[in-house]
């Protein structure tokens, strides 16, 4: 279900205030953040946020079709193992 | 012949019904275009006259999004989730649920046939 607009969009509050803390000064620093469930703002374009996949900061260079989106979306936290080719051996299978 | 949006020729079905020939038209859409047209549910197309066609026409064209129009904008919305590299638009690229849905068993619509693995042991019961 849809968040209610009454609240506005989901934001950390401490990713907010770096935002503007990077905006401010003009070289471009990658904001870590762990922050998946975060909103991206129209002020966030052009910022580059490291967004943890639970491994690492995945570098995220935000755009300005991305509003709206949150920032998990760009990060994924699972990689796909390819499948072995038919009739080969089992590394794809559980050990 | 009726001929409304383009190539769609609903026949002698009630108008209602005709209507949800249409791509984007389905019958809760239907119903609420014959309301605004002030056409009756119920008549058939044949009978209908010529202003009764033309007021249709007219509400479809001012309410609602139907064929080619929606199709487009339906594979822009799926392309620009693509180009954005956002999850959605990854699960688009390798043709999987967009949806959180399981793919461990099912989702069948979107991956396709099943593709069997020679092989492949089947899962143990214990």
């Amino acid at each position: 279900m849809a968040r209610s607009v009454k609240k506005g969009p989901y934001v950390a509050g401490y990713l907010l205030k770096k935002a503007e803390k990077a905006r401010a000064s003009t070289r471009n620093e990658v904001i870590k953040t762990w922050s998946r469930a975060s909103t991206i703002l129209p002020q966030f374009i052009g910022l580059t946020f490291g967004v943890y996949n639970g491994q690492k900061f995945i570098p995220v260079l935000v755009t300005d079709n991305m509003v709206g989106h949150k920032l998990g979306e760009f990060a994924p936290t699972r990689t796909f193992q390819q499948h072995t080719v038919a009739g080969g051996d089992k590394t794809a299978s559980k050990g | 012949m009726a001929r409304i949006e383009g190539v769609n020729i609903p026949t002698e079905k009630v108008v209602g019904i005709a209507l949800t020939y249409v791509h984007g038209i389905g019958r809760p859409t239907a119903v609420k275009i014959l309301q605004e047209a002030n056409v009756p549910w119920g008549k058939r197309v044949n009978a209908l006259t010529e202003d009764e066609l033309n007021r249709i026409r007219d509400t479809i064209k001012a309410t609602c999004k139907v064929e080619g129009e929606l199709r487009r904008d339906v594979a822009m919305t799926i392309k620009r989730l693509m180009d954005l590299g956002c999850y959605r638009g990854l699960r688009h690229r390798k043709g999987l649920p967009a949806r959180g849905q399981r793919t461990r068993t099912n989702a069948r619509t979107r991956k396709g046939p099943r593709k069997t693995i020679a092989g492949k042991k089947l899962a143990t019961k214990k």
